[in-house]
């Protein structure tokens, strides 16, 4: 036990709280987006993902994830139910931090990856066959991915990819899963008419805290309390900080009012996009990443999506995945060794190659990520079906599905 | 001059008013309310209490309308609102006594348009 250092054990377990509250802080971000007869049930969904991962991550999911590995693809069973997971540190994951803490920062993170899809097929879900979509593709799209890029053995891992916090396993999976899942179940009805917000201020609120706990999203992901850490801390604020100033900017230009879903949409995609660069760049690479994600993900939600005619609600896709996608390749580019030792160089610092491998990543992930869930949902909606009647859906879900309101009228 | 009150489903507002706007009837006013009629109302659970019978979710549209457009009133509301089951909800057709246009003192049809 003596390897243990309480200054790193003390970050890790704040930044593991400070992920937690992201995935409750999203279902604000999310409720306050839909209509307010649906508000409830995006609320449930996300707490109730944060109580099966809970528990799914401790009985299998972590020892598929980080298990002793099988060929690169999968770990092994051996640490089911946490067995030989315990307070000596683990080697080669945060090495001086117990292994259980280890296990509990990355439990948050295969939390809120299947939130982050809710996203997309809000208003229209049947609440029993999300529930089992959501175990299995916990298990059987975000288990493998996170030991093909994070486990030390993992294939991807050992081409060298780079994904400091989760940018290609969180937010590019959830992001392509979220585009393949709607142009499989379609589109909302009535959505011919756009309807605004039910509450903006609770997206407000959502966006703030997911901004906050994003500290422990990539600064804890340095896994001790030192340099890396500090610097994605920065440039996680920086990057938000250029993304949503980016976006507020290319709304005035396009659409001639800056407005507050714009800003909070542009910092959202900052931060995703700054994820798996976080402890690799300089802050000012960080501010080009935030800036240059928040243009792509802006001309493609307010110019390209509608051209295309799916209904990705609130823009999973257009956010999470393109900015999931902008982060690994400018990983590849912005990296450098003068920040992270344990890093690599990218394109700018004389290594074309990380771009490369990068490129690589991506098309793995989008392949993989959009195959099993093809499979996955053909497979729920057949056994229990993933859509509500429509009556159900015009009736809105919290009464159909939950039998509660969000809101009274009088009283 | 006649004022028109209808009960109609929340998600059939857009379809309603695009069919009065189709018959050039710009003029209404919208609120939120709840009510039940044959649909009865709804069941709602809160920590395993059971409160049966809420009302539901409705929206009144009120218009007032010259006697010309009653008609393209009524069959503009009964086209954006009918799905054919018990729930689309009423039209209420009263006499109206006067109108009052607050700008310009006008009175009678002459301010209803």
């Amino acid at each position: 036990m003596d390897k243990i250092n309480y200054a790193d054990l003390t970050w890790v377990m704040i930044s593991t709280a400070l992920v937690m509250i992201m995935t409750p802080t999203l279902a604000f971000f999310y409720g306050g987006l839909v209509r307010k007869k649906n508000v409830l049930s995006v609320l449930m969904q996300c707490m109730v993902i944060l109580c099966i991962i809970s528990i799914q991550w401790i009985l299998f999911g972590y020892s598929l994830a980080f298990g002793p590995d099988k060929g690169g693809i999968i770990g092994g069973l051996e640490w089911l139910g946490l067995r030989g997971v315990g307070m000596a540190p683990n080697d080669t994951y945060m090495n001086t931090v117990p292994h259980q803490l280890f296990m509990a920062f990355q439990m948050m993170f295969a939390v809120i990856t299947p939130a982050l899809i809710i996203g997309a097929f809000v208003e229209r879900i049947k609440f029993t066959g999300f529930i089992l979509f959501v175990i299995l593709w916990a298990t059987l799209v975000y288990d493998p991915l996170a030991h093909w890029v994070w486990a030390k053995d993992g294939w991807l891992n050992s081409l060298g990819a780079l994904d400091f916090a989760g940018g290609t396993v969180i937010h590019l999976n959830a992001g392509i899963s979220a585009l393949i899942f709607v142009l499989l179940l379609g589109k909302r009805h009535g959505i011919e008419h756009p309807s605004s917000p039910h509450n903006l201020p609770f997206s407000v609120l959502g966006a703030g805290f997911l901004w906050f706990g994003w500290f422990g999203f990539n600064a804890g992901s340095a896994g001790a309390a030192n340099t890396v850490a500090v610097s994605a801390f920065i440039n996680t604020n920086t990057a938000a900080a250029a993304a949503g100033l980016t976006w507020m900017v290319m709304d005035k230009l396009v659409n001639r009012v800056p407005t507050m879903l714009g800003v909070i949409t542009g910092l959202v995609a900052g931060l995703v996009a700054v994820t798996p660069a976080s402890g690799y760049v300089t802050p000012l690479s960080a501010m080009a990443i935030g800036a240059l994600a928040s243009l792509l993900c802006f001309l493609f939600v307010s110019k390209i999506k509608g051209l295309l005619g799916y209904d990705d609600s609130l823009d999973v896709f257009g956010v999470h995945g393109i900015g999931g996608i902008v982060g690994a390749l400018a990983t590849g580019l912005f990296a450098s060794k003068a920040i992270n030792p344990a890093g690599n160089d990218g394109l700018l610092y004389g290594n074309p190659h990380q771009l490369w491998v990068q490129f690589l990543t991506v098309i793995v992930a989008i392949a993989f990520s959009a195959v099993m869930t093809l499979v996955l949902f053909k497979i729920v909606d057949a056994v229990i079906g993933l859509r509500v009647e429509i009556k159900e859906e015009h009736i809105g879900l919290d009464l159909t599905q939950q039998h509660e309101t969000g809101y009274t009228l009088y009283d | 001059m006649k004022y028109v009150i209808a009960i109609i489903r929340p998600h059939r507002l857009e379809e309603v008013m695009q069919e009065l706007d189709n018959s050039e009837i710009y003029l209404r006013t919208v609120s939120e309310v709840l009510g039940c009629g044959r649909q009865k109302g709804v069941t709602e659970v809160y920590r395993g209490v059971k409160e049966v019978g809420n009302l539901l979710r409705k929206v009144k549209l009120e218009i007032a309308v010259n006697d010309a457009f009653l008609e393209p009133t009524i069959q503009a509301i009964i086209k954006g609102a009918k799905e054919g089951d018990i729930g689309d909800g009423k039209i209420f057709v009263l006499n109206l006594e006067e109108c009052i246009r607050i700008r310009t003192s006008e009175r009678g049809g002459e301010a209803i348009g």
